[in-house]
């Protein structure tokens, strides 16, 4: 069994700390995503889990062992870095082989591994070769290789995909998703882009200046961000956010624009506070060119001028101008929209977010309980 | 005509890159090609520095055959080449160990990199002398500082025992180069990513074997260019040698370089030290031949990309 916790995780640089006190639960084989922006804690965070930092304060427990002091090669771990670390002087079997070699596994046996490691990544044909030899790509498999031929109880991957292109990343993406389903060890996983942490993650841990913001499955920290924090930085394009003031029934916004008060908030919030309204993309639409949720008074039309549009094909993400400010919008089966033009969009309110201003803490959250 | 037109028309036939070149070109047939011609031929004459008309008596090959066949040059060769052997070994062994230990200083690197400079920067003559003084067997510190401890009530003939003659210069000798290695190396440690040995750690090496599979093989071109200096250095080594025991006691701390010197000045048999200068050559070239094949190995073996 690997589950691992994190309790009360601190991690200081003299005087600078860095982690604040984080608690996080892994459960056997789930895979957990950290992510957040640079600078936010989750690779300081990762390395502790390694053993590759020292802790500061709290404890890391491994399958219910506080592996605090132990060195990383007692930890039964496997890490795959960002810059791939692998062995320059080493070809890819050896490199791939290495560990067991240090664990004075038989020949045959490191042999019988190493095949099976390069069969599952398809590394079988670049065996002989040395990392520079070899793409990005593959550079990044044979770190896999190296990982799983040990059979660990934890892998650890520290921003495995941000060296690679656009393409192979989602290609690797894929690979690791169908890695994880095969060796089913507990997985956690740094990365910057929320993209990958989504679509990989059972869980996703939201990390922001040390501090853990949300924990959820990526539904529950898309559906329901914890704070406006998480809202703008999960989902693509961010959601569209405002500050407005709670005003008999309405939300009145800096320049005068107004929205009426989404009535599932009625309850949550008082007259004349100060408010964070949200809506996502998905969720503003020209009337007509969206997934509408039915005419049961949740959809709130209002006629804007178009900034500006931005056609993907499919879909056209149309910029308009309210608030003050411009909103993005998501418009299915598209049609041409000129700069300037007004148009009816529909805001679906059964999806509307509203922060405190003061905390920015969701508001929707009381309504939960 | 005017001159600058005359002056034209003399080099006119002369392509303008040519001529930019010639200087440069002159310069180095002057103070380079032509010395390296004229000893070669000398090597292959007579010629005596007291009898300056042998230069132009020609004696084929008999130079390089008293040579070869002569034991005390032998002896000198030998000499040379053990005495480059171990100081190349200890100087390696010493100034990777200095670089680990300088690596590992969380602050003042530079400051110690700088300090570890100070032997090279005092003059090898000057050392010499200093480690002459120092193995004297009367004055001498080290025979000072044996007897001060109790070690031994003897004075040891550091410099008057042929064996402990050569240990007295290989010690000078590390003293005054392992910092060649030691900087060298250090570069090469701190210019080593941090990742493959963070890698290491995880793939559960101790730190030995941290050291011995992946960081040993990273630094081992740098330690590789320091040996090539190092080989040239010490096959042409003379003044530290000349100063402490002059070849000496009975030649058997004598090495080519000494032995050619006192063949061309004191002997003043200069086309025969020629000769022993241009085999001495020939065993610089194949040692710098043979560490720089080592470290076009080691280069490709880590993928280095410089």
């Amino acid at each position: 069994m690997a589950q691992v916790s994190l309790k009360k995780l601190v991690k200081s640089y003299g005087a600078l700390q860095v982690v604040h006190g984080i608690d996080l639960d892994v459960a056997d084989g789930e895979f957990v995503a950290l992510v957040g922006p640079s600078g936010c804690g989750k690779s300081t965070t990762l390395r502790m889990i390694a053993g590759l930092e020292s802790v500061s304060g709290g404890a890391i427990e491994i399958g219910g062992i506080v592996v605090n002091d132990l060195p990383p090669r007692d930890r039964n771990i496997s890490m795959v870095f960002q810059s791939y670390a692998l062995y320059p002087h080493m070809t890819v079997r050896e490199n791939m082989g290495f560990s067991l070699k240090i664990a004075k596994q038989p020949q045959s046996e490191i042999d019988r591994q190493v095949n099976e490691a390069a069969a599952i990544l398809g590394l079988d044909a670049l065996m002989e070769r040395r990392p520079a030899q070899l793409s990005g790509g593959q550079r990044q498999r044979v770190a896999m290789g190296r990982a799983i031929v040990r059979h660990p109880e934890v892998f650890l991957f520290d921003e495995p995909l941000s060296n690679l292109d656009a393409k192979l990343r989602t290609q690797m993406r894929t690979e690791i998703k169908k890695l994880h389903a095969k060796v089913q060890s507990t997985v956690i996983y740094v990365t910057h882009d929320q993209v990958e942490a989504m679509t990989l993650a059972d869980r996703i841990v939201i990390m922001r200046d040390g501090y853990i913001e949300q924990v959820g499955t990526p539904d529950e920290v898309f559906k329901r961000p914890a704070s406006r924090f998480v809202a703008g930085f999960i989902g693509s394009p961010p959601m569209n956010m405002e500050e407005a003031r709670v005003a008999s029934g309405q939300l009145v916004f800096a320049n005068g624009d107004s929205l009426p008060l989404p009535r599932q908030f009625a309850d949550q919030v008082t007259e004349g506070e100060q408010v964070v309204f949200g809506l996502r993309p998905d969720d503003i639409f020209p009337s007509g060119h969206g997934l509408s949720s039915g005419s049961d008074g949740t959809v709130h039309e209002v006629t804007l001028p178009v900034s500006i549009t931005e056609p993907l094909g499919n879909e056209t993400l149309v910029f308009v101008e309210f608030a003050g400010r411009e909103w993005v919008s998501r418009m299915l089966n598209p049609r041409t929209l000129k700069s300037g033009e007004r148009i009816a969009m529909s805001f679906d309110f059964s999806q509307a977010h509203l922060f405190s201003a003061e905390t920015g803490r969701s508001l929707a959250a009381a309504r939960e309980i | 005509m005017s001159p600058a037109v005359r002056c034209h028309s003399m080099f006119r036939k002369i392509s303008t890159p040519v001529l930019l070149l010639l200087p440069a070109f002159v310069v180095l047939a002057a103070v380079v090609l032509l010395p390296l011609l004229l000893s070669l031929y000398s090597s292959f004459t007579p010629f005596r520095l007291t009898r300056p008309a042998t230069l132009w008596v020609w004696a084929g090959f008999r130079n390089y055959e008293r040579i070869l066949s002569d034991g005390v040059f032998w002896a000198a060769f030998v000499r040379t080449i053990v005495l480059l052997t171990i100081a190349l070994n200890l100087e390696m062994l010493l100034g990777l160990g200095l670089a680990l230990l300088v690596n590992k200083a969380t602050r003042g690197k530079r400051v110690l990199r700088t300090i570890m400079m100070f032997p090279m920067m005092f003059s090898p003559v000057l050392v010499g002398f200093q480690f002459k003084f120092m193995f004297n067997d009367n004055v001498g510190l080290v025979n000072n500082a044996l007897q001060s401890l109790g070690l031994t009530d003897q004075a040891i003939p550091w410099l008057i025992d042929g064996n402990l003659a050569l240990f007295a210069i290989v010690v000078a000798e590390v003293w005054s180069s392992t910092s060649v290695f030691a900087i060298l190396i250090l570069a090469g440690l701190l210019a080593m990513p941090q990742e493959p040995v963070e890698a290491a750690k995880v793939d559960g090496c101790t730190a030995w074997q941290t050291f011995r599979y992946v960081t040993l093989p990273f630094v081992m071109p740098f330690a590789y260019i320091a040996m090539t200096i190092r080989s040239l250095d010490i096959a042409r080594a003379y003044d530290i040698v000349k100063i402490m025991t002059d070849g000496g006691p009975a030649r058997r701390t004598e090495l080519i370089w000494t032995l050619v010197g006192r063949t061309a000045y004191s002997d003043a048999q200069m086309g025969l030290a020629n000769a022993m200068a241009y085999v001495s050559i020939l065993l610089s070239i194949l040692f710098t031949v043979y560490f720089f094949r080592k470290l076009a190995a080691a280069r490709t073996q880590i993928g280095a990309e410089w």
